[in-house]
């Protein structure tokens, strides 16, 4: 400490050079009154990029801090929960499995479920848990749920390693080209979750209810969403309910792509993502017309 | 001349409710939805409108350094929210032409878990400067903060002296062409304010337009070519930094001999101690001009809530042209203890005969000692007085009719002999 303290008297800073002329000198603000329907300024989001990666990068360098088993909680939980349910539903519920291996159906559920489940409660819980960030320095209030649906990305990722496991031992593989169409069902799953994110993040920012109702809400999810049983092996009238849920969508479409299920029915599919469109829009909508007064009511 | 900020009717409402719940559940809203429909329309304006900011205009020529100065709740740090876009305007409108750096509080982002490196980037991104900007300044700014041993340890392990000193290295390094300040002067001790001071002259010297918003009268003073003076959300005096200074400290705009937060939950406060009350006092009465021959008490109430900290009072004069006169805090014995919860009322009484006569403000303080002083609550500019001698020949003054120039003006002892 105290040697600190000397080398500081030593050092000296740098001069203030004379401003630089760079891309940024003829830019100019115009600071007014909050549109009622502001749109989304994506020259400025690009402008922000870097902000965005940083944010991202702090939440995946902080998620696993001071905890034992670091990153092989990304592991654990979808193995622990899968666990639960194979027990509990393929050994004692015998749910329908699409003559795909139990285990295997219900793990490659899992994951993208778990992604969700992460990703919208960090996303929904963005801006207020950023809240010195909000009040004090301003950037485009979106990179946080932007970047609370990137992170668990990466807990996604080593989740995959189980999945080979798994894939390898029960010999399961992708069975032809619709393994290309994977990354489109996870976008799926990424999109929903953005879409409720913005939603429920500018909710929390005045109502605190928001963390006490997505766990209730999660925690069904999964039920409804076709991750413990094949959704085409259950009643037609029921498959239809179950359609609204973008997340029957994800569920059975990425066992499609990735194992031999079988292939999501078009128009039930096309009604999971058209919720998820308007999800997403109604979501930005919501958030952007809420941003200007963030600062003040949070 | 070119202009780098120019405000047009700057303007800015708060609903007194989201002022005071900040945020509620959805109940309460629901209830309130309610009630507008059972109610019919007695209950619409059942809110009331605050202007945090009315009308604001100026211009600020590019590179001229403007201080803008006023009592808590003037409308300063409002005016900083709309300028920095952290908050929009209710009305009126705003031009800002370059590159905008602003620093409303020292480490804004910082993240305990984060070791001194990770936290240089991540709080050069939060403010504006590029990856590779910050990748180049880099071993400047380790170098700076003094801290090259520790930035791969997690900052939740620096003393609060280090934590300071790396945040503002980091904001020391912003090169915009227009910056932003609030009072991030008020962290750190003495020799740290002052490099951050000097820090701030520097920016200024370069060419660049800074607007400075602060309760420190002698850096504004110092460091201002202008100053903006704002009261009840307007513009009450813009010119000259000296004479703006003068007036406001003069004027004690709003600021007397007693001040009270009559609501328990809204004088200021961190939740360790709050406010109360601060009033000048000469025996027992609350006095505006206190007579310089008796003993002058500043006296300070205050709630301790929550216990484990050894805190003690703290009171800080200014004279009327801001500058320190002097500080200085209890040494009682009592508080190197841990304060137990409760309410306290300390007085610090200034020897007679010690203040000159004219214009005194003070800046009151709870503060505990750790690696530095930790302020729990205060006051900036709390009380002002106005020392008054009778002249009856009693005093320093002896029976010289005209004011003794001095910040301070003591009776002392004079010996003469013959010889």
């Amino acid at each position: 400490m105290t040697e600190t303290r000397v080398k500081v008297r030593e050092a000296k800073p740098a001069p203030v050079s004379p401003p630089s002329h760079d891309d940024r000198v003829d830019r100019v603000f115009v600071i007014r009154p909050a549109p009622r329907w502001p749109h989304l300024d994506l020259a400025e989001l690009w402008h922000y990029r870097e902000l965005l990666l940083t944010f991202v990068w702090r939440d995946i360098k902080v998620r696993y801090k001071q905890s034992f088993l670091g990153f092989a909680w990304a592991l654990l939980v979808p193995v622990f929960t899968a666990t639960v349910y194979v027990v509990i539903f393929g050994k004692f519920a015998k749910f329908p499995n699409a003559n795909i291996q139990y285990p295997i159906l219900v793990f490659s559920g899992l994951l993208p479920m778990q992604y969700f489940t992460s990703a919208l409660t960090l996303s929904s819980t963005s801006l207020v848990t950023n809240v010195n960030l909000v009040t004090k320095v301003y950037f485009p209030r979106v990179l946080l749920p932007i970047a609370g649906v990137l992170v668990p990305a990466v807990d996604f990722m080593i989740g995959l390693l189980v999945l080979l496991a798994l894939m390898v031992r029960y010999s399961e593989w992708p069975t032809g080209p619709e393994f290309a169409l994977a990354p489109v069902f996870l976008g799926l799953a990424f999109v929903t979750a953005l879409g409720i994110g913005f939603l429920l993040s500018a909710l929390n920012v005045r109502y605190r209810d928001v963390p006490y109702a997505i766990p209730v809400f999660l925690q069904v999810l999964p039920l409804l969403s076709g991750v413990p049983y094949a959704v085409n092996e259950i009643p037609q009238k029921w498959q239809w309910i179950l359609s609204v849920n973008p997340m029957t969508t994800v569920v059975s479409g990425w066992r499609w792509a990735i194992l031999s299920g079988p292939a999501p029915d078009p128009a039930k599919a096309a009604i999971g993502i058209a919720v998820a469109i308007g999800l997403l829009v109604a979501g930005l909508a919501f958030f952007r017309r809420s941003e200007p007064r963030f600062a003040d009511t949070i | 001349m070119a202009v780098s900020i120019s405000a047009e009717g700057l303007s800015k409402r708060y609903r007194i409710g989201e002022l005071q719940a900040g945020y509620g559940t959805l109940r309460e809203s629901l209830a309130r939805s309610a009630r507008r429909l059972t109610g019919g329309l007695h209950h619409q304006h059942h809110h009331q409108d605050i202007w945090a900011l009315r009308d604001v205009s100026f211009d600020v020529p590019t590179g001229q350094v403007v201080g803008i100065i006023g009592r808590n709740g003037a409308g300063k740090s409002t005016l900083l929210k709309l300028l920095t876009r952290i908050t929009t305007p209710t009305e009126g409108r705003a031009e800002i032409r370059g590159r905008v750096g602003s620093l409303l509080e020292v480490g804004t982002g910082f993240h305990p878990e984060l070791t001194g490196r990770e936290n240089v980037f991540l709080n050069g991104a939060v403010l504006g400067m590029r990856r590779r900007e910050i990748q180049r300044k880099f071993p400047e700014i380790v170098e700076f903060a003094g801290v090259e041993k520790f930035i791969d340890t997690p900052v939740k392990r620096y003393s609060s002296g280090m934590y300071v000193r790396l945040a503002f290295a980091v904001a020391a390094h912003l090169e915009p062409e227009i910056l932003l300040v609030d009072e991030v002067l008020a962290v750190g001790d003495a020799e740290f304010q002052k490099r951050c001071l000097g820090r701030m002259q520097d920016f200024g010297a370069s060419g660049r337009t800074v607007v400075f918003v602060s309760h420190n009268m002698q850096a504004v003073a110092r460091l201002c070519e202008r100053t903006i003076l704002l009261d009840n959300g307007r513009v009450i005096r813009d010119g000259p930094s000296p004479d703006i200074v003068a007036y406001y400290l003069q004027s004690g705009h709003g600021t007397g001999s007693f001040r009270e937060w009559p609501d328990d939950d809204n004088g200021p406060g961190d939740g360790v101690a709050r406010m109360r009350w601060v009033r000048v006092v000469q025996g027992d009465d609350t006095v505006d001009t206190p007579d310089v021959r008796r003993p002058i008490g500043i006296e300070v109430a205050f709630r301790v809530l929550r216990p484990g900290h050894a805190l003690f009072p703290k009171v800080k004069l200014f004279n009327g042209e801001g500058d320190t006169l002097f500080n200085v805090l209890d040494t009682d014995p009592r508080w190197h203890d841990s304060a137990p919860p409760g309410d306290y009322v300390s007085t610090a009484w200034i020897p007679e005969n010690l203040l000159n006569e004219g214009f005194v403000t003070v800046d009151v303080g709870i503060v505990s000692l750790g690696a530095k002083l930790q302020p729990h609550t205060g006051e900036y500019q709390a009380v002002s007085f106005h020392v008054y001698d009778p002249g009856e020949g009693d005093s320093a003054r002896g029976l010289f009719g005209g004011q003794l120039r001095g910040a301070i003006r003591p009776l002392v002892e004079w010996t003469t002999e013959e010889r």
